[in-house]
């Protein structure tokens, strides 16, 4: 593997860029695995890399039925941030902002941890209620996030319409400093390109048919398009395929599919510095490094794989964008897709023993996985390898919709007078 | 007229010119033009810069995949846009054109400093630098990287213009109006369909536009078009011009986008910009032709290297040759017809150089004809001129290998790699692609929508194959649809078909590794960048595509897609359909976010529900709070008086007199039937059985998880009947709980339900003079203790109006809630308001309620729970039934953990220092400990309170009920405040204020 | 924007008119406080979430009002048939038939 740098760069610039290698090679699988993950995207491909660089585990395959990073790693809209209501969350979330901020230098390939800060705006009296408490609570967690006047809001994102005759006008705003974006394929190909460096192999186009159990019930391997692959242990880490995957190991999970769709526009010179998102009018909003608008709302009503997804949301999205920042209106889209997302009950992720043993699974990031990547990986990686949850991913068990243990963030956001 | 402009030639010859200003200078062109025609009319090549390398560029297509000519237009204050294509935007008189993406002007760019450093910014260079040292990324590397990022400018102001959207119903949309397209709407319209032809250029009729030389049927091209569209007009069909379709949906709905005022000189009045058509077909017709491909070779990119078939539209359509002395470098026939249009237009072609050994005889022929020297087997290897072409080099092909190298001089160069079928809606269905090994390209496949593609999309050539293929096409729809119907076959002379070769990048003597050879022109994408990725381990077109961008431009890779996926199969010695196509996403063409909106924005972002005493509110000052969608009056501030001031104020009128209050959005729901009281019994939490009518109770709602869901004061009007209310926000969803049951889970009930939140008024009066006031209006029933009790309701008379009376309290005063018919609130309201003005009668807002309820511990479903706390949680035990068999929620309530010890439960607090808590603050129980904290729960609510005399507040704390008179703290920025645990009942708790 | 028949007003509109409402054929027990956790959290949470032909509820909200049941299948979105609520889940004549 070359190693990044500017030299090398430069080297190569000089040299006619013929000398760089692969990144990661195109691997077959090997008759059996110490752990196998299956789905490449930045969460499973993350886990690989933390169970070889933290745990010594290289004897890892990561497979996945298309291309590793094609999935819902490749199609979010980026954001980062760690402002939650809950412990349990933002315990998860802030150590993924931790690992976030020396990512690039751990896998030695800049994934452009973009530390421009996420406002969320308040626009009714419940909503203020609302962000005070994550502000307070936020405080106490040791997270940053504090309270912007409307004022302050409009300075930080001048773009901002304070217009009092607004449908939803703005009464102020919840500022996460540290939080941020990131260029998504840069971190599935960083940590492939890790993982595959110690001794990972990622095994792409390789569908799985069925998890095989033993006569005990334990793991045994996974049956794919390219054969049998024995392993002790397997990792499930594939988003809005995860009951299909997991009912041929015959366990049910509390989850639905949903498509969620999200657009950009087309590139403009910088003029929006920072993530806004607005739960009044469903939508968020920030501007990449290549200029264009990235925006996103919520799901469509119907579960769906069909990665399609409707007009009415992307009519609704643009005109709620639309509302908040009003220059924005002959600004054109340049494109839209659609993903496919796995949401739990409590909206909530589960990152989870299995009552098969030797089989993990990291699923339920519903609209918001990409943002915890790092932090999932890590915890995930960590279970795997020790048959037992971090601490920070315990609450996160398959256990809490029996108990009613949930962790609802959706429920303590709830809009009722 | 300017040289470059041919006369007779063109089809925009009102002869009207029409001035508007590039770059500051002022040109002319005629009506009809484009920017980019006008522009080459007047000799302009040099439009703008590239993304990366800030290249100087022209002009390369004459449509809307163009990647090149982007400009920013404008027409006065707040209607700039940026980004806008050159080549489809048409002039108007006083249009302001800018181009873009440079510093300081076009001909001298600073920005093309990167072009020097080109080595260096190769594909995917930023992942691998800007690292070290770590702090320097956040505060040096990614500033300078956002401050190169995007292409034009944003618009700064608020757009004045409006958009419109709408249905339309039809049997038939084609989209395309080239002969393909229009011969699919003749079968359609004759077929007796209701057909609908869309096409996104200003006039229908695609390559006929630009082919005068066919015969069609024995007429001149033009004038069968002509007697084409007005028969289809005479037919009923509806042809709609500047009409993208930009979107292919679920079940046959195609969104257009609609171009109404953008090429007038002056906007009528009231028109919308651009309107949205949802269309819902019954079948569809894509034919949407094919996009020419250009070549790949070193310096394909200066201003004048352009495409030969759009050198063909600016000749044939708008009179305009792209240059005097072009050179034709092709892969395929059809580049020669340009070559022999722009010959006979009076230019000079220098040569036409074919990629190929052997052409068909009748274009050398013709070349030869019109004494054009041709050069088979050749290959371009580098071009020179540094604001506009000046040269070509081109060199023969022998065995594989480039042979001595020729300069020939020329002012532009016409070139063509084949064409490319154009799939993009297609493909929005989810639609297979096949790829055809003859024509090196992907054709239609499979799709699950009812939807044919016709013409060059099929990658037919030539017109009239088109034509037959749209016949056929048409028949197939009208089949479909239960129609048949006979169309002659039509038969065109001077047809130009035409094959051709398809070439990776081509061959060439220099360093390939050193070649500026550009396969995506906007983001300066090179066939280098696309193999170097490919060497980095980039297998599938999708992750090329990611790691150089190539196809990730505005013009979403219609020009760079084909030759970006051959070249990256080359390199991986693949077949190309083996590395995939990446898939086109809607829009077709970038859209205004505005076409978008059409009619939701501002006031009608979302509707805004106001009551029938709204406006006396509005009347006597009041400052309104959005309330889910309605508005509610908040405090009703008298001169200089803030909101504190207003809200003290009605709260002490109210305790101490009476208020009144407009609770009409309070949501209502009528249940009734003989099973009602059954039906009751199994939604909410409390019996219902036994409630006598004329009698209420607070009624609590749970979701089967057994948490609070919803809560209101419920009356049996009769044994059979219910008026249930529910929170403000929670109407709508309420009642879509109790259908839902009634439904799905007991359709044996027989019970009805009507949402009658809209038709009531419903205005609260409170305090002790509540009853004073209202009983001389009272007709049925008298207002004493003992005939009208707390928690009663009755039907009767107030005012002489119809009501329903109901005494309850959200207060902890005298109350009554009087409901009359929604249109007669107002009146009501003031006759009310004239009655209670010797009683000093007060009109207070929703914070005063929040206010007077939080002092008698009465909870807000939404503030002081959070969708997470059960009913023994809130202090609501009392208001279950728990020797009901079941009821919605009692099995969730069970759950171990909705159970367990230490569940945060609602109480009251009282700062120590009588300072007020923040809503929202966090509570822990030891001060000292360091971050992060053990939080044991927050403040709900939190008001002065007048009656107290001091703040108050509720909060959820863990295992508050066992901890009354405990001290806990509340750590805020400045400094921690420490409260004491209460009761949630502040203001008289033995409830001696309710009696009358 | 998917095309839905409603077996109530047997008419075929848009889906701004209907709400989705889950997973269909899923009865609430007689008696909830009979099912022991592990059933209580299956009826409540655990759904096949069907990649292929799943039989779903919808409402007519802004139409009749009613709840009825389709089967749609979740990969082409593509409706195969609508029917009352309380009727039993239809036996397809062919694999993938048309839209109603």
């Amino acid at each position: 593997m070359t190693r990044f740098n500017a030299f090398s760069l430069l080297r190569n610039a000089l040299s006619g860029h013929k000398n760089w290698t692969e990144q990661w090679p195109d691997s077959q699988p090997k008759a059996e695995y110490d752990v196998v993950i299956i789905g490449a995207g930045g969460h499973g491909l993350g886990a690989a890399h933390y169970l070889a660089k933290q745990h010594g585990i290289t004897n890892v395959a990561v497979i996945d039925k298309g291309w590793l990073g094609g999935g819902n790693t490749g199609r979010n809209t980026t954001i980062i941030r760690s402002n939650y209501l809950y412990d349990e969350s933002v315990r998860l979330y802030d150590h993924a902002v931790d690992l976030w901020e020396g990512l690039s230098q751990d896998l030695n390939y800049n994934v452009m941890y973009s530390r421009r800060g996420c406002l969320m705006l308040a626009h009714t009296a419940h909503d203020v209620q609302s962000f005070k408490r994550h502000v307070h609570s936020n405080r106490l967690n040791g997270v940053d996030n504090r309270w912007l006047t409307r004022e302050e809001c409009k300075e930080f994102c001048p773009p901002l319409d304070l217009s009092p005759a607004a449908r939803y006008p703005v009464m102020g705003g919840a500022l996460q400093e540290r939080a941020g974006t990131a260029r998504h394929d840069a971190v599935a190909w960083g940590y492939a390109r890790s993982a595959s460096s110690r001794g990972v192999d990622i095994i792409q186009n390789c569908p799985v048919l069925a998890i095989r159990r033993d006569a005990h019930g334990a793991v045994e391997g996974v049956e794919t398009a390219k054969g049998f692959i024995k392993c002790k242990k397997i990792g499930v880490s594939v988003a809005g395929h995860t009951t299909t995957v997991m009912e041929t190991a015959g366990v049910r999970l509390p989850l639905e599919s949903f498509p969620l769709q999200a657009l950009v526009s087309e590139p403009l010179k910088p003029v929006f510095p920072c993530v806004v998102m607005s739960n009044a009018v469903h939508a968020y909003i920030s501007q990449s490094d290549k200029g264009e608008l990235v925006i996103g709302s919520g799901t469509d009503q119907y579960t769906s794989y069909s990665q399609r997804g409707g007009l009415p949301l992307i009519e609704h999205t643009l005109a709620a964008i639309t509302e908040i920042f009003p220059i924005f209106s002959r600004v054109r889209m340049l494109r839209k897709w659609g993903g496919i997302v796995d949401v739990t009950p409590d909206r909530s992720a589960i990152i989870s023993k299995t009552p098969v043993p030797g089989l993990y699974v990291n699923c339920g990031w519903g609209t918001g996985g990409f943002k915890a990547t790092p932090g999932a990986a890590h915890t995930f990686a960590w279970m795997i390898a020790k048959d037992e949850p971090h601490p920070i991913n315990a609450p996160f068990t398959l256990e809490r919709f029996r108990t009613g243990r949930l962790i609802d963030e959706a429920a303590a956001a709830a809009v009722a007078h | 007229m300017s040289q470059f402009r041919v006369a007779g030639r063109g089809r925009i010859n009102s002869g009207r010119r029409v001035r508007f200003t590039f770059d500051g200078k002022e040109y002319s062109g005629l009506e009809g033009d484009t920017i980019a025609s006008a522009l080459l009319a007047n000799g302009v090549h040099l439009v703008g810069r590239s993304f990366k390398y800030h290249r100087p560029r022209g002009i390369l297509s004459a449509g809307s995949e163009e990647p090149n000519a982007i400009v920013g237009t404008s027409r006065g204050a707040g209607r700039y846009e940026p980004n806008t294509r050159a080549t489809v935007q048409e002039i108007w008189k006083g249009l302001t054109v800018t181009s873009q993406n440079k510093y300081p002007s076009l001909k001298f760019d600073i920005g093309a400093v990167n072009d020097a450093a080109y080595m260096l910014f190769s594909a995917g260079f930023y992942y691998k630098t800007f690292m070290w040292p770590k702090a320097f990324w956040h505060k040096v590397y990614e500033p300078f990287i956002r401050a190169a990022a995007g292409m034009g400018v944003s618009p700064s102001e608020p757009d004045p213009d409006t958009y419109a959207s709408r249905y339309l119903h039809c049997d038939l949309l084609v989209v395309g109006s080239g002969p393909a397209g229009l011969a699919a709407a003749r079968v359609g319209a004759e077929a007796g369909l209701r057909v609908v032809l869309v096409d996104e250029n200003a006039e229908a009729g695609g390559t006929l536009l630009s082919e005068p030389q066919a015969q069609i049927n024995g007429q001149q091209a033009w004038d069968w078009l002509a007697a084409e569209l007005a028969g289809l007009k005479a037919k009923g069909v509806r042809i709609m011009t500047r009409t993208t379709a930009i979107g292919y949906y679920h079940q046959n709905m195609v969104g257009l986008c609609e171009k109404l005022t953008d090429h007038l000189d002056v906007l009528p009045k009231d028109m919308p910009r651009e309107r949205l058509w949802r269309v819902r077909a019954k079948r569809v017709v894509l034919a949407q032709g094919a996009l020419e491909k250009p070549l790949v070779f070193h310096g394909n990119d200066r201003p004048g290297v352009m495409l030969a078939g759009a050198a063909q539209t600016y000749l044939n359509r708008y009179g305009v040759k792209a240059g005097h002395r072009p050179v034709v470098l092709t892969s395929h026939d059809s580049a020669w017809y340009a070559a022999f249009d722009l010959e006979d237009a009076g230019a000079k072609v220098a040569a036409i150089a074919d990629t190929r050994p052997a052409v068909r005889g009748d274009l050398i022929a013709e070349a030869g004809k019109r004494g054009i020297p041709v050069l088979l087997s050749h290959t371009a290897t580098t071009t020179s001129g540094r604001l506009r072409i000046s040269s070509i080099t081109l060199a023969v092909v022998k065995d594989g290998k480039t042979g001595p190298e020729t300069r020939y001089a020329c002012d532009c160069l016409l070139m063509s790699g084949g064409w490319t079928p154009s799939l993009h809606l297609f493909s929005h269905t989810q639609g297979k692609l096949a790829w055809d090994e003859n024509q090196n390209t992907f054709l239609p496949g499979f799709t699950q929508e009812n939807c044919g593609i016709a013409g060059a999309g099929r990658g037919l050539w030539g017109i009239e194959a088109a034509l037959a293929d749209g016949l056929e096409r048409g028949r197939e729809a009208a089949a479909a649809l239960g129609r048949s119907v006979d169309a002659a076959p039509v038969r065109v002379e001077n047809d130009r078909t035409g094959t051709g070769v398809s070439h990776t990048e081509l061959p060439t003597r220099r360093d390939a590794g050193k070649n500026k050879s550009f396969v995506d022109f906007q983001n300066d994408v090179t066939a280098k960048d696309l193999r170097l990725a490919v060497k980095e381990g980039m297998r599938s077109i999708e992750h090329v595509k990611r790691y150089t961008t190539n196809g990730m431009a505005t013009d979403q890779g219609k020009l760079s897609n084909i030759n970006g996926l051959n070249i990256a199969a080359e390199a991986l010695g693949k077949e190309a359909p083996k590395v995939g196509l990446t898939t086109f996403r809607p829009p077709y063409t970038p859209t205004t976010f505005g076409t978008f909106c059409g009619y939701h924005r501002g006031s009608h972002f979302e509707v805004t529900r106001k009551t029938n005493i709204d406006s006396w509110a509005e009347e006597n000052g009041a400052v309104f709070e959005p309330v889910g969608q309605w508005r509610r009056a908040w405090y009703f501030p008298k001169a200089g008086e803030d909101m504190d001031a207003a809200v003290l104020r009605e709260c002490r009128a109210t305790r101490a007199g009476v208020g009144i209050f407009d609770a009409s959005t309070l949501g209502k729901i009528e249940v009734v039937g003989p099973d009602a009281a059954e039906f009751m019994n199994r939604m909410y939490t409390n019996p219902w059985t036994k409630l006598m009518p004329g009698r209420c109770r607070y009624g609590l709602l749970l979701g089967e998880d057994g948490h609070i869901r919803d809560d209101g004061v419920i009356g049996r009007m009769a044994q059979d009947r219910f008026h249930v209310t529910t929170t403000t926000g929670g109407a709508a969803r309420v009642l879509n709980m109790m259908e839902d049951y009634l439904q799905t889970e007991w359709p044996d009930l027989q019970v009805w339900l009507t949402s009658t939140t809209e038709q009531w008024s419903t205005i609260a009066l409170n305090g002790p003079d509540a009853a004073k006031l209202l009983a001389p209006l009272v007709e049925g029933v008298t207002l004493t203790e003992e005939a009208f009790p707390h928690m009663s309701c009755v039907e009767c008379t107030v005012a002489g109006m119809p009501a329903r009376l109901f005494r309850v309290s959200f207060t902890g005063e005298i109350g009554f809630e009087v409901n009359v018919p929604a249109y007669l609130g107002r009146a009501l309201w003031d006759v009310l308001w004239e009655v209670g003005q010797p009683l000093g009668i007060t009109a207070y807002g929703t914070e005063t309620m929040h206010v007077l309820r939080a002092e008698k511990g009465y909870i807000i479903v939404g503030q002081d729970t959070d969708g997470t706390v059960t009913p023994g949680d809130a202090g609501l035990s009392w208001a279950v039934g728990t020797k009901k068999r079941d009821f919605v929620g009692m099995r969730g309530m069970a759950r171990p953990d909705l159970v367990a010890p230490g569940r945060k439960q609602l109480v009251g607090l009282l700062t120590e220092d009588r300072s007020r808590l923040e809503e929202g603050a966090q509570i822990v129980f030891d001060p000292n400990q360091p971050i992060p904290m053990t939080m044991a729960g927050h403040v709900t609510s939190s008001y002065h309170s007048d009656a107290v005399g001091r703040p108050i507040a509720l909060a959820l704390v863990a295992g508050g009920h066992e901890r009354m008179g405990e001290t806990v703290y509340i750590p805020m920025p400045d400094r921690t405040i420490a409260a004491q645990i209460t009761s949630t009942v502040f203001v008289d708790p033995e409830n001696a204020r309710l009696k009358i | 924007m998917l095309l839905i028949h409603c077996p109530y007003c047997e008419e075929t509109l848009p889906e701004v008119e209907f709400v989705h409402a889950g997973q269909a054929h899923i009865a609430r027990p007689d008696l909830p406080s009979s099912q022991t956790d592990e059933e209580w959290e299956a009826y409540l949470f655990i759904r096949t979430n069907e990649k292929g032909i799943h039989a779903e509820r919808w409402r007519h909200v802004h139409g009749c009002g009613r709840f009825f049941n389709a089967l749609r299948h979740t990969v082409t979105d593509q409706f195969l048939t609508t029917y009352k609520a309380g009727e039993p889940r239809p036996e397809l004549p062919v694999e993938g038939g048309d839209q109603k």
